[in-house]
């Protein structure tokens, strides 16, 4: 079996053969690594899909090495949208400053009586362990570099339906720039999640959130009702 | 200079962070990956409290369970403090947004929080988040330290601890991404590193990276390291990946059977119980299994989705209708870095260990399902409060660069040589070794082949190195490193363990198959003193 590795240093796909057999992408990757190139380099952890730490494309979709069962042909290549630091292993720190700026985090936590239905509400939002396969899968990333993108945007969400926040204002006001609007609601992110999280479901939930607490879609606000405008729409 | 200096940036490592920067210190996490990689999100089953949301309990109660399971090896006192503070500490996590799975109830806060059963739990005591329990700490500990602006620096590994008149001055890491190694000067340290069962390479629940760096490290500077011998097993792996399932399938009904159908021991017994039973089957020839169909699936879902998703894609095998074949694999170190009650690191002032890298005495021969999150967040605290108080009143002379240039030569040495046997290999001959021979059911004659199989293998260290000479990003070169630690450690796993005489907990000789409490009931300490010291 032949697997197609996109390598740094040359920039071009590396051939490797591996027995055929099943067995996951990080299984191959450590077996390469240990008997054919230890100079391949890629990252990786717990090997059971919750470190976040092994998310790569194959064959341009995003898959966690360790939950991927390879196949004849594969092509592997490192996640989109994030600096290349050698081979499979990309520089995180970038995305994980929307994390900063979308302030997902309890901003005044107050006791509360929460209930399984509660749990519920954010069950499947805090199952995302920063993998950053959406943010790889997010297109808005060609245009506008600084969205606060979608596991941000679902973390943020998480907070703001949490029954313990006081201040949910507070968490609405720091995603509206580069933040709900700028999404595209292609939903590229949800079919890309390992876990089964739906951000763009998240996002849309606070698109309403937003317009609860005064906000509107800028893009309908910028739009002139008044008389033909047929020049240029820098939302379109 | 910084005032604390974490490494490590797990539960244990973010705990104490927000603790030492809430007290009012200057903070820096520095860890080989990032935050959320950390082997706490691996945690699945809960975190023990007694707050009697699910049936009477009491503290009492939890601190009996604990000292019976640690087989007279822990400090009472030291289990009396991690218990009293547990539910402090659920209401902690409570109070930063973990969203544990809840209970129908009118109370509020942590009265509402689900509690489940886990082994050797005399009451349903297990605080959870469906099996997701580590993760979602984790990552709401992360928040948190985002939210108070705590500072990181990832993907910095540690080399070594910088220790001048037995003080620690700071420490030395290797910057991945650049290939420079660093110093950073700092009042105090806080060791948080993680465990060495990740040695058992092949036949482990850990992840490759849990190889007591952290522990390798204290042992180099001077500081003392115990209980080494107890490694726990845990009873259900998936029998070809070694990957966990938790115990919670057991505490939620899941029977443990053999290839007849018959049921051999009481699933909830502790772990080392448990995995010896196993053990026993294996030699008289059954396969084990997990059964959990009677649960169905509607159940199954609610309560253990992770597993379920782990056996289907690990092993083929939806636990709805078939059996789980399972096997135990060594899943967590009860030994480490040897602490005192304010987590100081005996040996290395101002130097503070925490979590699973650390020995508190709380676990002794055995640790309890659920205690282990419960370990790294009410002694990570403690540990953020003894750094600071220490750092408060620290001498600010920063160290020299004598540490710094003895590593940035053994790195050099390690570049200018090419490797004739290579490292790999050896990795995971020596996780073969350990599960065969340091495992479930030791003898002497077997340690004492491992003995030697390690004394050879340290000697020839010096002929693997690195085959991958580029500077940056080289991950051949953080995989060697690693390997180094856990040979390092492994040494005094089977010294100690060939020093016991006697059956303890996770430490089981078949020729000394009962408890010697006259000879053995106390810790087996590893130091190195400095010659003319």
């Amino acid at each position: 079996m032949i697997l197609q590795i996109l390598r740094s240093e040359t920039n071009s796909l590396q051939s490797y053969t591996l027995e055929e057999k099943e067995t996951t992408l990080l299984h191959a990757l450590m077996e390469i690594k240990k008997t054919q190139d230890p100079t391949l380099t890629f990252t990786a952890g717990c090997r059971a899909s919750v470190c976040g730490t092994c998310a790569v494309r194959v064959n341009g979709k995003e898959q966690l090495s360790c939950a991927y069962k390879i196949q004849d042909g594969d092509i592997v290549e490192p996640l989109n949208y994030h600096p290349i630091l050698r081979d499979l292993k990309v520089d995180k720190n970038r995305a994980k400053e929307t994390l900063v700026k979308s302030t997902a985090w309890l901003h005044s936590a107050k006791e509360a009586c929460s209930s399984p239905k509660d749990e519920k509400l954010t069950e499947r939002q805090t199952d995302c362990i920063l993998c950053n396969s959406c943010y790889s899968a997010c297109p808005v990333y060609v245009v506008n570099p600084d969205f606060l993108g979608p596991f941000s945007l679902t973390r943020a969400y998480r907070y703001s339906v949490d029954k313990r926040e006081e201040d949910v204002k507070g968490i609405i006001d720091n995603v509206q720039t580069n933040g709900v609007w700028d999404c595209t609601l292609c939903g590229e992110c949800t079919l890309a999640c390992p876990k089964g999280i739906d951000p763009k479901m998240d996002i849309m939930m606070l698109r309403g959130k937003s317009l609860q607490y005064g906000y509107t879609d800028p893009s309908l606000a910028q739009q002139s009702f008044g008389e033909p405008n047929f020049g240029f729409d820098p939302n379109f | 200079m910084i005032d604390v200096l974490v490494i490590g940036a797990g539960g244990a490592g973010l705990t104490a962070a927000l603790t030492a920067k809430d007290a009012g210190a200057s903070v820096l996490v520095v860890a080989k990956a990032y935050p959320t990689n950390a082997q706490t999100s691996m945690a699945q089953g809960g975190m023990n409290a007694a707050l009697s949301n699910a049936g009477d309990d009491t503290v009492d109660a939890h601190i009996a369970d604990t000292i019976k399971s640690a087989r007279g090896l822990c400090d009472e006192r030291m289990v009396e403090t991690m218990c009293s503070d547990a539910p402090h500490a659920i209401a902690w996590l409570d109070s930063i947004g973990v969203p544990f799975s809840r209970v129908e109830t009118k109370e509020s806060g942590i009265k509402t929080v689900a509690q489940r059963q886990m082994g050797g739990a005399s009451a349903k005591r297990a605080c959870y988040a469906q099996d997701y329990t580590g993760l979602k700490i984790l990552h709401t500990l992360y928040d948190t330290c985002l939210k108070q602006d705590i500072d990181f620096l990832d993907e910095h590994y540690l080399l070594s601890l910088i220790v001048e008149d037995e003080t620690v001055k700071g420490a030395t890491f290797l910057d991945i991404r650049t290939g420079e190694v660093r110093q950073i000067d700092a009042k105090s340290v806080i060791i948080a590193t993680g465990g060495y069962a990740g040695l058992y390479h092949n036949y482990t629940t850990n992840m490759t990276g849990a190889s007591g760096d952290g522990i390798a490290a204290v042992l180099r500077a001077g500081g003392a390291i115990s209980d080494m011998e107890f490694v726990q097993f845990h009873p259900t792996a998936l029998k070809s990946s070694s990957i966990l399932i938790s115990e919670s399938a057991r505490g939620e009904g899941g029977y443990l059977v053999n290839n007849k159908g018959e049921r051999f021991i009481d699933e909830l017994k502790p772990r080392d119980v448990v995995s010896r039973a196993i053990f026993e089957q294996f030699k008289q020839g059954y396969e084990v299994f997990l059964d959990v169909r009677h649960l169905g699936e509607e159940k199954l879902m609610e309560l253990l989705p992770q597993e379920v998703a782990l056996c289907k894609l690990h092993e083929n095998v939806d636990p709805a209708t078939q059996l789980i074949p399972i096997k135990p694999v060594a899943h967590y170190s009860m030994g480490g870095i040897d602490v005192d009650h304010t987590m100081a690191v005996d040996g290395i002032k101002g130097c503070f260990a925490v979590g699973e890298c650390s020995n508190a005495k709380v676990h002794g021969a055995n640790r309890l399902g659920g205690n282990s999150l419960l370990e790294i967040t009410a002694f990570g605290k403690r540990a953020g409060e003894s750094a600071y108080k220490y750092a408060s009143l620290a001498s600010i002379k920063p160290a020299s660069d004598t540490q710094l240039q003895q590593d940035k030569n053994y790195l050099e040495n390690l570049y200018s040589k090419t490797p004739t046997e290579n490292f790999y290999d050896k990795r995971e001959a020596l996780g073969t070794l350990f599960y065969e021979k340091v495992g479930i059911v030791r003898n002497n004659a077997s340690l004492n082949e491992a003995l030697n199989y390690i004394i050879d293998t340290q000697e020839n260290l010096g002929n693997m190195g690195i085959a991958d000479k580029r500077k940056t990003n080289n991950t051949n070169l953080t995989d060697f490193l690693e390997f180094a630690n856990a040979l390092l450690l492994s040494s005094t796993i089977v010294s100690a363990a060939i020093a016991r005489d006697e059956s303890r907990g996770a430490h089981y000789k078949e020729e000394f198959a009962e408890l010697d409490d006259e000879k053995f009931k106390n810790h087996i300490v590893f130091q190195w003193k400095k010659e003319n010291a």
